[in-house]
């Protein structure tokens, strides 16, 4: 167990390294000066310079990397050049609505994906199986920003049950802010549900086939009784790395979604220092986004070793 | 009144009949083997009695009674409480019975739970009674362990402690010790026997070794094709064979082939010289800081083969042979010593050195013709063939093999296992080499196709002058068609001999323990000689 | 046993969705119903049937027309972005079965690395330095897919390495490289192409939420994403301006899902006897 952890413990410090190290070397070595890019084309020299000087562009490219690790290390992101306020209280506070979001989001996913993957992998072949098919099939193929606006239209143009986009702020309640975030969440959800329903379904069923599940047969256990004393566990293996890519998936894809609703969280901040030119906050935002998608691998990781016990022996 | 009868039982898969009329019976205390080659539907019928067949299977006939009750009436719930309740089951392969994710003491536990209402404590209790029961004891398998932490006979102890953890009246067992060692076989059916004895149970074994029926079972169901082709009390039906397909089966069980003498120009010359050889694994770290630890596979093997020699090396799962193997193939590195093919090292020597797998299905490559996949070893020579020279090779191999010659343009799916066996040798042959390598080659092979693939061999060593390396974990193979026999245990070669003075006096214990715990055929030759004697006069 | 009796729906209607699609793309490049960039302020917002198959937008455009020419820009991004992915992934896969030991281990934790990587997070990286464009969006979502083929590739071929015919051609003195061509290569064909049916639909929907958002093809360049945006304000007036390039993405797709289904079927006997 104590090499599982220190092995993965490891790898997660050295991707975090190298993929710090990446970004950096996308944003700030391959433009040649961001500085000159960020002011554009008709900028004076002085102003370039004193803007250099603010970023702390003097410094070799290796003293600027380590700066600029250092800083996030002790919570500096850097100031963003057009909104002269430190970026990390920006992120901070767009955060509280792209996490909720994405943690809704894996809520609602697994809490269909699952019992819809067990009842089609149970009935093989039947008319319940085949229309869960069905389903998912049609349910993979909806972009989710597409079903974001017909959600719109149906629910909140139509039906008035809920408002086409914004957000209240969590301080005036969280169902209020629950409630906000319900469609987007649904809408983000459905698709990535139904590649996690398929998922489970193939999974449960490679389950079915093993030998241990003709024992616990051969032991009198009816066949649902099998599954889910025996069957889930060990289908579980393959479904969480589902479950940790997706929420990589519903992060990133939270960022279209919330273009969809109006939501002031990371995407319209990405998408507002896009054309702003504003690397600082891109930057930023972008580690920040391959840090929770790598520190979710690590959780997988150590979800693994939970179900797993050969991994906890096994290096 | 008898534990169990199954009265002309038929099952068909969609336009196939698998079994058609099956009747037998089991007695309380009884031990019953049904026997037959692959595809006699013997596992089918075990199936059947626990109500457990594959999906696409039917009962189209018939009934199954345990103790006088109709399973067939049985509603699936209440059939659940004869599983594992009445009749308890065993399976083939031990190493994925178990559930890998839960510990054994759960597992037997749930057994017993499940029939008894019992709490979780009452049945961790009993747990416990019935693994201490089956030879596993409190201090070495404390019940929190889990199944990859427990060998192959010890995993198969657990499944037959779940079998048995409600008393059973019937104990079904389907190859319960085919995936085991001799030793281990050896140990797991004394262990059923006792259980037979002690809970004076049924139990009805489906085993496709005759030595196994024949030293272990009460009585005898011989099946072929989805029919019984005779029954009755084993040593009588083993003795009279009155059929002709018994006959057969007990005939291929124990063949001999005729091996000709070594012969040939070069006979008696070093071919293989193997010389202090050590192989090793890297072993995982422990923690990332730790030293890299190392296990030997084989240590200090030394051991020679002559031109023409036939050669057969024995042991157990886990002894080191497939790893010496792959080193004389040179496909694994070695830690030390030398392998020398004719004073050259097998990467040079390639060609002069060929090989046979265990397993027909995996041999071939299943998207190229027989043509293409027996001339695959030409890529060794420096100068190709050409297309004339090709096609008389391929035909002087698949004559060889006793293959006709329009299998060069068949795909492989086409060939049953004997057959792909015979084109794996012909692959073996075609560079006409000096040395086969055959790496369990007939195991995975049913008995008959077996004994004709060994007179194959024979044949072929006389008429090639080949020297050949047969490793097997089967002493009774190697008998018959070996000059020399090394054994080995534990990476080590712990025996070498002349085969007939090795296997009528072993001098090493291990060897002795190999040849004990192999079960043997009754030797009915001079019983029946004296009755024909009789006949006659 | 049974099925293989019976039809292959799933190959017949992917086959026949993807047909559509793909014959208006190439009709596109030669002819449309009305020109794509013609602005008709005099009918615009037309329902479907109102003189134009599937309507006009709010600029008058003919929808059939966009949605033909928008075929093309998702079609081509998602082939080349397969593309990208195969011709990167597979060979690294292969290498890191092949080569085993430190050679798989840096090709695994690369990939572990890009999968740290969205395709929109890439897309983002590219269009913050570079500006949006339709080739970013093939970069990006072809990055995405490089590890998707190594680790498929990988995975096969690991499992095909302790093969006896592939000892037995080593022993025939073939060398990784040959024996991963040769043997390798042609029995992971069939997964590899179901792969690519399944990377070649999550390749239509990423175009379209990178044009969506901005990050792909810019205008005048037609496409669906781009529509989708075009018509957000204006979904509650005329719905068909949402519906239309929708369906287009939802049809594709699904009709690749199902060709992919499909083939896995029909490949499926040979890809048994290579797992088995």
């Amino acid at each position: 167990m104590i090499s599982y952890l220190t092995k993965r413990l490891a790898s997660l410090v050295l991707s975090l390294f190298v993929a710090s190290a990446v970004i950096f070397l996308v944003i700030e070595v391959i433009p040649g000066d961001p500085a000159a890019y960020m002011l554009g084309m008709n900028a004076r020299p002085d102003t370039i310079a004193a803007l250099r000087t603010e970023l702390g562009l003097d410094g070799s490219v290796f003293e600027r990397y380590v700066g600029w690790v250092t800083g996030m290390l002790q919570g500096d992101f850097g100031v963003s050049y057009t909104y002269r306020t430190p970026v990390a209280t920006m992120v901070a506070d767009r955060l509280w609505i792209s996490l909720p979001l994405a943690l809704y989001a894996l809520f609602l996913t697994v809490v269909i994906a699952f019992p819809a993957g067990i009842f089609a992998a149970s009935r093989r072949g039947q008319a319940g199986d085949y229309g869960v098919i069905g389903a998912t099939q049609i349910g993979i193929a909806i972009p989710n920003f597409w079903f974001a606006m017909i959600l719109i239209l149906v629910f909140a143009i139509n039906m008035r049950w809920f408002s086409a986009g914004g957000f209240p702020g969590w301080e005036n309640g969280f169902l209020q802010g629950l409630k906000a975030l319900t469609l987007p969440a649904v809408a983000l959800a459905l698709p990535q549900a139904a590649i996690l329903t398929r998922v489970m379904r193939s999974s449960l069923i490679d389950v079915l086939g093993e030998d241990f599940m003709r024992t616990a047969r051969a032991k009198g256990l009816s066949t649902q009784q099998a599954i889910f004393r025996h069957g889930l566990r060990n289908a579980l293996i393959p479904v969480l790395t589902i479950i940790g890519l997706q929420f990589a998936f519903l992060l990133a894809g939270g960022i279209i979604i919330e273009q969809v609703f109006a939501l002031p969280g990371l995407g319209r901040l990405v998408f507002q220092s896009i054309s702003q030119r504003d690397l600082v906050v891109v930057e930023s935002v972008v580690m920040l986004l391959v840090f929770a998608v790598i520190m979710t691998n690590f959780l997988v990781d150590l979800a693994y070793a939970l179900v797993d016990p050969r991994l906890r022996v096994r290096a | 009144m008898s534990v169990l009868q199954v009265e002309n039982l038929c099952l068909e898969v969609p336009g196939k009949q698998i079994l058609s009329g099956v009747g037998f019976e089991i007695a309380a205390g009884e031990i019953l083997a049904v026997t037959g080659e692959s595809g006699s539907g013997k596992s089918m019928t075990a199936l059947a009695v626990m109500r457990l067949l594959p999906n696409a299977v039917r009962k189209t006939g018939g009934r199954i009674l345990l103790e006088g009750q109709d399973l067939g009436s049985l509603s699936e719930a209440e059939m659940c409480r004869v599983r594992g309740g009445r009749i308890g089951m065993i399976f083939q392969e031990p190493m994925t019975a178990l559930n890998p994710v839960q510990t054994i003491g759960d597992q037997v536990a749930e057994a017993v739970r499940i029939h008894s209402g019992a709490s979780r404590r009452e049945a961790l209790e009993r747990a416990r009674q019935v693994l201490n029961r089956v030879g596993l004891d409190e201090e070495r398998f404390p019940l929190s362990r889990y199944p990859h932490e427990l060998s192959g006979g010890q995993r198969q102890r657990v499944v037959i402690a779940l079998a048995i953890a409600e008393r059973p009246a019937l104990l079904i067992a389907d190859e319960p010790t085919t995936a085991l060692d001799v030793t281990t076989q050896a140990q797991i059916l004394d262990l059923l026997k006792g259980l037979v004895e002690e809970f004076g149970m049924g139990l009805l074994i489906v085993t496709h070794d005759l030595a196994v029926v024949s030293e272990f079972s009460d009585r005898l169901v011989v099946m072929r094709e989805g029919e019984v082709v005779e029954a009755g009390p084993t040593q009588e039906v083993l003795r009279q064979q009155r059929h002709e397909y018994t006959r057969a089966l007990f005939k291929a069980s124990g063949h001999q082939a005729h091996l000709p003498p070594v012969a040939g120009e070069h006979a008696g010359k070093p071919l293989l010289a193997v010389r202090d050889v050590f192989c090793s694994y890297a072993l995982p770290r422990k923690t990332p800081f730790s030293m890299r630890r190392y296990f030997d596979a084989v240590k200090g093997v030394s051991f020679s083969i002559r031109a023409g020699e036939r050669i057969g090396l024995v042991g157990e799962s886990g002894c080191g042979k497939s790893t010496l193997t792959r080193a004389i193939l040179g496909l694994e590195a070695i830690r030390g010593g030398t392998i020398a093919i004719d004073g050259k090292v097998p990467e040079t020597a390639r060609g002069r050195v060929q090989v046979v797998f265990q397993d027909p299905y995996g041999s071939f490559n299943p998207r190229h013709k027989v043509a293409r996949l027996i001339t695959e070893p030409f890529h060794i020579l420096d100068r190709q063939p050409t297309a004339g020279e090709r096609r008389d090779r391929i035909a002087e191999a698949l004559e060889a093999v006793g293959l006709p010659l329009d299998s060069a343009d068949r795909y492989i799916h086409e060939f049953s296992g004997g057959q792909r066996q015979r084109l794996a040798i012909a692959r073996a042959l075609i560079l006409k080499p000096e040395l086969i390598v055959l790496d369990e080659a007939v195991s995975a092979l049913d008995v008959s196709v077996r004994a004709k693939i060994l007179d194959l061999l024979a044949d072929l060593s006389g008429r090639f002058n080949l020297a050949y390396l047969f490793i097997s974990h089967d002493l009774s193979v190697v008998r018959s068609i070996t000059d020399r026999v090394l054994v080995m245990k534990s990476g080590e070669i712990v025996e070498e001999g002349d085969t007939q003075t090795v296997l009528a006096t072993p001098s090493h214990p291990y060897t002795r323990s190999l040849l004990e715990a192999a079960p043997k055929l009754p030797d009915f030759t001079q019983l029946r000689e004296t009755a024909n004697v009789s006949e006659s006069l | 046993m049974t099925r293989s009796q019976r039809w292959n729906w799933s190959l017949v209607i992917g086959l026949a969705l993807v047909s559509v699609f793909a014959i208006g793309a190439l009709i596109s490049l030669f002819w449309t119903p009305h020109d794509v960039t013609a602005i008709n302020i005099a009918s615009r917002l037309k329902l479907p049937g109102q003189g134009y198959v599937l309507g006009t937008d709010h600029y008058g455009r003919d929808m059939l027309s966009m949605i033909m020419a928008g075929a093309q820009t998702s079609i081509a991004v998602a082939i080349l972005a397969v593309g990208i992915g195969m011709a990167l992934g597979v060979p690294l896969g292969l290498a890191a079965a092949a080569g085993r030991g430190w050679l798989d281990e840096l090709i695994m934790r690369g990939n572990d690395l890009a999968f740290a990587f969205p395709a929109l997070v890439i897309a983002i990286l590219i269009t913050a330095v570079f500006g949006a464009s339709a080739v970013n969006a093939i970069i990006a979502i072809g990055i995405f897919n490089i590890p998707v083929f190594a680790r498929l590739t990988r995975g096969a071929a690991l499992s095909l390495w302790t093969r006896d015919f592939i000892l037995a051609a080593r022993v025939a003195g073939k060398g990784k490289v040959r024996i991963s061509a040769e043997h390798i290569l042609p029995n992971i064909a069939n997964l590899l192409i179901v792969q690519g049916t399944i990377q070649f639909s999550l390749g239509i929907l990423a175009e379209a939420g990178l044009s969506y958002v901005g990050l792909g093809a810019q205008p005048p360049t037609p496409s669906w994403g781009r529509m989708l945006a075009d018509s957000q304000t204006l979904v509650g007036l005329a719905p068909h301006l949402a519906l239309v390039p929708g369906l287009a993405i939802i049809l594709t797709v699904l009709g690749l899902n199902l060709l992919g289904d499909g083939l896995r079927d029909l490949l499926d006997p040979k890809l048994r006897a290579v797992r088995s």
